[in-house]
């Protein structure tokens, strides 16, 4: 599994060999394909097991919860402000305030829309998400290891 | 322009050049040969390091000088640009970022194989991998080749040339001996210098006009000869429906394109976890945000201090409007101020082109040797040969870009860049938000929407207004032009989203539930990340 690997990486291992990008290998796999069948029915099992359980689909739902509209939000306003800029220029123009226009404040609100998303994101993710996941992580690799065969 | 100012920027475009390769040398005095440290620079940088390596790889000249020089041609429409540019970031730091240092190990074509059938996957994203980073490659080497000519004062073809060259050459060194890590320092010196600069200029500007922004738009504006439409949308776009719907597609690729850039997605693979993939993005975000708003001003300021017509004069593009500023705001030609800001902008520019040109130069090369050359070489390699061939793919690169940029010189470097943003938004995004968000997808799918996507928009290209059928074209006799738009983007996008659907529901291959679960379990946990 994995887990040997990020623990303790040896820089010249032989799975760069292998064309796989090392998913599901025992960190002494150095013969070639047939042996990745073996491991990689135990870890399977295990992803399909963190997969169905309680604690990954909240961990799921809640990133999708947060992405999901985001990106509808802004991908629709981005390009809202395309193709008014494009197509409706006399709107844009119109007058606010001194030399600024409606076009002006439209652009700099995608900068701040920009670093308010992300903003949000980031806060999202460090309350919400990353301390599960870190937890799913370990819960992971230790199912794994105990199937054996793997770490 | 004196030869003043040509000595100074050549002697610091020197010091940057030796700085730059004592960097590399001292990087690959140890740690020679494992694909860890030449792919991904032993995944040990900080988030910190990262973020600016990123904005580093990011902010091309073409942006730099680019840009401003285009607000203070055409106002309100150059704008538009650093808009897409920076919200595409989102959509990297929402969807792609911290998923695909989950599942990857350096290459995009990492993430997809995973859950299919290996070989065909990995041939099939490692050519559009390619294809994207040559002409990104391309466009910035024919920047390098007039910019540098212009910013020496040189107009002649053989100074044209041999910059191209000098440039082509510095980054092969930087490149295959240095690997990942050198690179990304090299990123960060000059992320730092180019952002130091911009800064130093914005402040100039500001203080100029007293911190009144209303009176540097109001002067913007008069001197434009425009008036207020100089200010609002419509002076370089909005003049016929082609054009309009030109620019549309164009904002739809710069938007979707950054995702699919293999140069950006290598940095991921630079920090040890995706949490530090995060941060990197947010620090980047910032950066590159506050740097297109910095440009803004600097645009235009410029049609403010020197006025659109002189910039015209200098450079029909705009590109020296920028360096006239600097020039201007130092005090004005003969001085020594102006003198000494000409020679750090130009310098400035000299390094973010050097910077650029690596990054995207190794990113290439990782695919070669990862993916290409990795499946369709016999079996029985050895691991070591791996980065041998990287090394040696970053020469052969190097000499493709050296050749196609002497080449394509008369081409527009905005529009190699917009093409590249549209041929890595039609081939490498929908294959990579296919494989981590649809459970359903296949082999099939998988390799139909790469070619779905980069056939379309290469041929599209080559039907368009920009090869044939107009004065402007690369071969002006010819007229084979059957689609009015320069970027496929609007076309193209569509469509490799829809091939990898269609190859989907067509494949008599069942999805591999297992494998869906390991990437699904490993992209938002981390499990089994390297």
């Amino acid at each position: 599994m994995q887990s040997s690997n990020s623990g303790d990486v040896t820089y010249d291992d032989p799975w760069y060999d292998a064309l796989a990008s090392g998913w599901g290998e025992s960190a002494d796999a150095g013969v070639p394909p047939p042996r990745r069948e073996q491991s990689t029915a135990a870890a399977a099992d295990v992803y399909l097991e963190v997969q169905r359980s309680a604690a990954f689909q909240e961990v799921r739902s809640r990133y999708r919860r947060f992405v999901v509209p985001a990106v509808v939000v802004f991908l629709a306003w981005y390009v809202t402000y395309v193709v008014a800029a494009t197509t409706a220029p006399e709107l844009m123009a119109r007058p606010v305030a001194g030399a600024v226009n409606l076009g002006m404040l439209a652009g700099l609100g995608q900068f701040l829309t920009t670093f308010l998303l992300t903003w949000a994101y980031a806060r999202h993710a460090r309350l919400r998400r990353d301390r599960a996941a870190l937890q799913l992580r370990w819960d992971a690799q230790e199912l794994a290891r105990g199937r054996g065969g793997a770490a | 322009m004196t030869v003043d100012h040509q000595t100074s920027a050549l002697l610091l475009f020197s010091v940057f050049v030796a700085v730059t390769l004592a960097i590399t040398t001292w990087v690959s005095r140890r740690r020679q040969g494992s694909a860890e440290e030449f792919y991904a620079g032993g995944r040990l940088f900080s988030p910190m390091e990262n973020g600016f390596a990123i904005a580093g790889d990011y902010m091309s000249a073409a942006s730099f000088l680019g840009i401003s020089g285009l607000i203070a041609l055409v106002g309100y429409d150059g704008m538009l640009y650093s808009v897409g540019f920076l919200v595409a970031w989102l959509v990297v730091l929402f969807l792609v970022a911290e998923l695909v240092r989950n599942c990857g190990r350096f290459t995009l074509a990492d993430v997809v194989a995973a859950r299919m059938r290996e070989r065909p996957v990995r041939i099939a994203a490692g050519t559009s991998s390619v294809t994207v980073s040559v002409l990104y490659l391309v466009a910035q080497m024919v920047g390098a080749g007039s910019l540098v000519a212009l910013l020496l004062g040189g107009t002649g073809e053989a100074l044209r040339s041999w910059a191209v060259v000098g440039v082509g050459v510095l980054m092969v060194i930087y490149v295959s001996l240095g690997g990942m890590r050198a690179t990304t320092w090299i990123q960060i010196v000059k992320a730092v210098l180019l952002l130091g600069g911009t800064v130093a200029l914005t402040t100039l500007v500001l203080l100029r006009f007293h911190g009144d922004l209303n009176r540097l738009l109001h002067t913007a504006a008069d001197r434009s000869g425009h008036g207020d439409a100089f200010l609002a949308p419509g002076l370089a776009y909005g003049t016929d429906w082609t054009a309009r719907f030109d620019f549309i597609s164009l904002g739809l690729a710069l938007v979707l394109g950054t995702a699919g850039l293999p140069h950006i997605l290598s940095r991921f693979y630079t920090v040890p976890t995706a949490r530090a993939a995060r941060r990197s993005v947010v620090w980047a975000i910032g950066l590159i945000g506050g740097f297109y708003l910095m440009t803004i001003v600097l645009g235009f300021g410029a049609a403010a201090i020197i006025g659109p017509d002189a910039v015209r004069a200098s450079d029909a593009s705009g590109n020296t409007a920028v360096p006239l500023l600097a020039l201007d705001l130092g005090g004005g030609a003969g001085t020594l101020g102006g003198t000494i800001l000409f020679a750090v902008v130009a310098a400035v520019a000299f390094a973010t082109i050097l910077a650029v040109v690596a990054g995207i130069t190794l990113a290439s090369s990782v695919s070669v040797a990862h993916d290409l050359y990795a499946s369709l070489r016999r079996r029985g390699g050895t691991p070591r040969g791996e980065v041998a061939v990287a090394r040696v793919a970053a020469v052969g690169i190097g000499l493709l870009a050296i050749a196609l940029g002497l080449l394509a010189r008369d081409l527009n470097v905005a529009f190699l860049v917009g093409l590249a943003f549209a041929v890595a938004a039609s081939a490498n995004l929908p294959v990579l938000l296919y494989s981590l968000f649809w459970r359903r997808f296949t082999t099939r799918g998988a390799v139909w929407s790469v070619y779905g996507g980069l056939v379309p928009a290469l041929v599209l290209v080559a039907l368009s207004p920009v090869v044939s059928g107009s004065p402007e074209s690369l071969i002006p006799g010819a007229d084979f032009q059957l689609f009015p738009l320069q970027n496929p983007g609007l076309v193209s996008i569509p469509l490799g989203f829809l091939a990898g659907w269609l190859g989907t529901v067509t494949s008599a291959e069942d999805p591999d539930a297992a494998r869906h679960a390991e990437t699904e379990v490993r992209s938002l946990t981390g499990a089994g990340a390297v």
